[in-house]
């Protein structure tokens, strides 16, 4: 599960980890009304008014409504007009971001719409740089990365610079070491007050990460500011969704309005549903098996509409459901259902399968293939249900039909 | 021969709830030596199973099964009281690694978690937690392990599974079953079929068990099944490489995988440009492997590893 960057800074804020200051608005009046006492406290004329969408690339992405506006824009009208400048600017600008269409590198072509914004405090940056908290699968242990080239993607520095980028492995058993954090501060040239307060970050954010079960913390950028002091100038944070029933306070930040509609109300019914751009709906049990009918699919020429599993437990019920979510999508042009019943029998696949098409109606062809247990008995419940439904001796013989049938 | 488990493996049940009754049950029927079950609330007592004997499994039995099964308290007791070395854990994902660490202190060699959706924080402390144990995890979120006709423990179906020459090993269940299913149907059969699971942090990996199957005279040729995320079936290819003497063929899942998105399995993600399927098949294809085009395609890729070995 994905949170805002202003959420993530009010989950660092309360285990005082350092963040600039801010305030999330929805409206207009709101933006106006945040930025006197923004400026009042931080002292600093300046202030950033920054779309809040679950994306990366925000401040080099453009509005579909304002093309030459970024999702994220510096007000420094402060500066020489006051705060009253400031006021009406974050006013105006908000007045075209909110409710507007961004798109960045991370969105696709069609963007996202910015409901929320965050407007926080100018600050005077000495440098950038780049820290995060993330799995490292291979050792099966959490570690913290860290890099001098902050702003820049950290995947772009692992292919171009690999040797600027630094990891300290957290052990379980103790936590982040402080002479760990001491190396990594070092590493990235902080010194004196910076490398204290460096250190100091390190340690909070690697202990913060572990406590919430976040699955990626990544600071892009960390900034030290001309005072010495190091702070999250960004912060994206994803959790442990298998974690969540431990952490109440951050299921509650979850904006379902970020999700997918289809994927959303497929995991209502507990089904595994992952929305693509092709024509081929499928329905498939087991992760694994339904990854590599996509995969079939688009090898024999098609291409898949969407992922599906529907478990190992599956109902006739859920069944139901899930032929409700793939026929709602207008693209679809035929549906193959891959079954490989194993626990799972073939005949209550097919039970579901005539239910759902009884129910829900069918406008496009229909492949199934069954395997597995019971399949004899499956097959026949599909033959004398009197349906549209062309069955198949093996999965790329299914793909194939089902390709050939919708093109 | 197999590996990890035959007909002698005495087996416990961690988590005796429904799912665990129901599987333990499907397990005793195939044969398998399932002599005890845990459960707090219900030490002292024992559960009674019975049915038809599915003879897909240890042969030689007769047509019904009558059993009980003693429910102890902690691990601890049941290894005690029945010397097991093997258990499965059923336990529900916010217990379930509470439940693997407690196996490996009872000194259970093999651990065998068939849960999903442990969180990934816990696994990451029982893994660090069973460093320095003489014990072996295998999973968690994966079907289990089975040497035809000798031994099941966890969730597969039995009957699809004949005694032969190949080892299995996967990171899906529903994959291993369309891999053994057709091995059974081109005569080659299975050593044994073992399921690593879908999670990014779990116990045994590829290279663990291609070294098991490397070492057992009975394995001929293996089939792995990889999928997006992480690195583990480049690892397995560099170790191929290395030390692999035997034919090896294999499958990876995800190649029309979008970047960014889970894809049902907690560890099939491509993150970063990471993980991607083409990689993967790259470095198997790069150290020798016979890579399936497609998942019907796994049995032939088997059949042409093994020509290619001048094995018949």
């Amino acid at each position: 599960m994905k949170i805002h960057e202003y959420q993530a800074k009010e989950l660092m804020a309360g285990r005082g980890i350092p963040v600039p200051l801010g305030r999330m608005v929805t409206t207009v009046e709101e933006a106006r009304a945040a930025v006197a006492p923004l400026i009042g406290e931080s002292g600093n004329p300046v202030v950033v008014v920054k779309s809040q969408i679950h994306a990366g690339g925000r401040g080099k992405g453009r509005f579909v409504e304002h093309p030459d506006l970024g999702g994220v824009t510096v007000v420094t009208d402060g500066i020489s007009g006051g705060v009253g400048a400031a006021e009406e600017a974050v006013a105006g600008l908000a007045e075209q971001m909110l409710g507007s269409t961004l798109v960045t590198i991370q969105t696709g072509s069609e963007g996202k719409v910015v409901n929320r914004l965050y407007i926080e405090q100018g600050i005077d940056i000495d440098r950038e740089l780049y820290l995060s908290v993330l799995l490292d699968r291979a050792r099966s242990r959490h570690i913290v990365m860290a890099s001098t080239e902050g702003g820049t993607e950290i995947e772009v520095v692992a292919e171009e610079t690999p040797e600027k980028i630094l990891k300290e492995e957290i052990d379980p058993a103790v936590g982040l070491l402080p002479f760990q954090a001491a190396r990594l501060a070092a590493g990235l040239g902080l010194e004196g007050d910076a490398g204290k307060n460096g250190a100091r970050f390190m340690s909070a954010l690697a202990e913060a990460a572990v406590d919430w079960d976040s699955d990626l913390i990544e600071i892009n950028p960390l900034v030290v500011t001309t005072e010495g002091a190091v702070m999250a100038l960004d912060g994206k944070m994803g959790f442990d969704s298998n974690a969540l029933f431990r952490h109440p306070d951050v299921e509650a930040m979850r904006d379902e309005s970020e999700e997918d509609p289809a994927e959303l109300e497929a995991s209502e019914f507990d089904l595994s549903f992952i929305s693509l751009d092709g024509t081929i709906g499928c329905m498939v049990n087991g992760a694994g098996l339904a990854m590599a009918t996509m995969d079939v699919i688009k090898y024999v020429g098609g291409e898949p509409a969407n992922f599906l599993d529907v478990g190992g437990g599956a109902t006739a019920d859920k069944v139901t459901a899930a032929f409700k979510i793939i026929t709602k999508d207008p693209n679809v042009k035929g549906i193959f259902v891959n079954i490989f019943g194993g626990i799972m029998r073939c005949d209550t696949i097919a039970t579901g399968v005539v239910q759902a098409v009884q129910e829900v109606g069918l406008e496009v062809p229909l492949v199934v293939r069954l395997e597995g247990t019971n399949v004899e008995l499956g097959r026949q419940i599909i033959a004398e249900s009197g349906l549209n439904v062309v069955t198949a001796d093996d999965m790329k013989d299914g793909a194939a039909k089902i390709v050939e049938l919708s093109a | 021969m197999s590996v990890l488990i035959d007909k002698d493996t005495k087996v416990i049940v961690q988590g005796m709830g429904r799912t665990g009754q129901f599987h333990a049950d499907k397990s005793i029927a195939y044969g398998t030596n399932i002599v005890g079950g845990v459960h707090p609330s219900k030490a002292g007592t024992t559960l009674s199973f019975s049915g038809e004997t599915d003879h897909s499994g240890v042969p030689g039995r007769p047509d019904t099964y009558e059993v009980e099964v003693p429910i102890f308290g902690t691990v601890r007791d049941a290894k005690k009281t029945t010397g097991a070395d093997a258990t499965v854990v059923f336990v529900p994902p916010p217990f379930a690694a509470d439940a693997i660490m407690e196996a490996a202190e009872a000194g259970i060699e093999l651990i065998i978690c068939v849960t999903e959706g442990i969180p990934v924080n816990d696994m990451v402390r029982a893994k660090r937690y069973l460093e320095d144990k003489p014990v072996r995890l295998v999973g968690p979120n994966c079907p289990g392990v089975i040497t035809p006709k000798e031994c099941r423990i966890g969730i597969m179906p039995g009957y699809i599974h004949t005694p032969g020459r190949i080892g299995v090993v996967s990171r899906s269940g529903t994959l291993t079953y369309e891999a053994v299913h057709q091995l059974t149907n081109n005569g080659l059969g299975q050593t044994t079929a073992i399921g690593i699971g879908g999670d990014p942090v779990n116990g045994t990996n590829f290279i663990d068990c291609l070294a098991l199957f490397n070492d057992d005279p009975e394995t001929e040729g293996v089939i792995m099944i990889g999928e997006i995320g992480g690195t583990a079936e480049e690892e397995a290819a560099a170790w191929i490489t290395e030390n692999m003497t035997k034919p090896v063929a294999g499958f990876i899942a995800g190649t029309t995988a979008p970047p960014g998105k889970r894809m049902g399995h907690a560890g099939a993600i491509i993150s970063g440009g990471m993980g991607t399927a083409d990689a993967k098949i790259a470095a198997l294809e790069a150290a020798g492997v016979v890579v399936a085009p497609t998942p019907t395609d796994m049995g032939s890729a088997m059949l042409e590893a093994l020509e290619k070995a001048g094995i018949s």
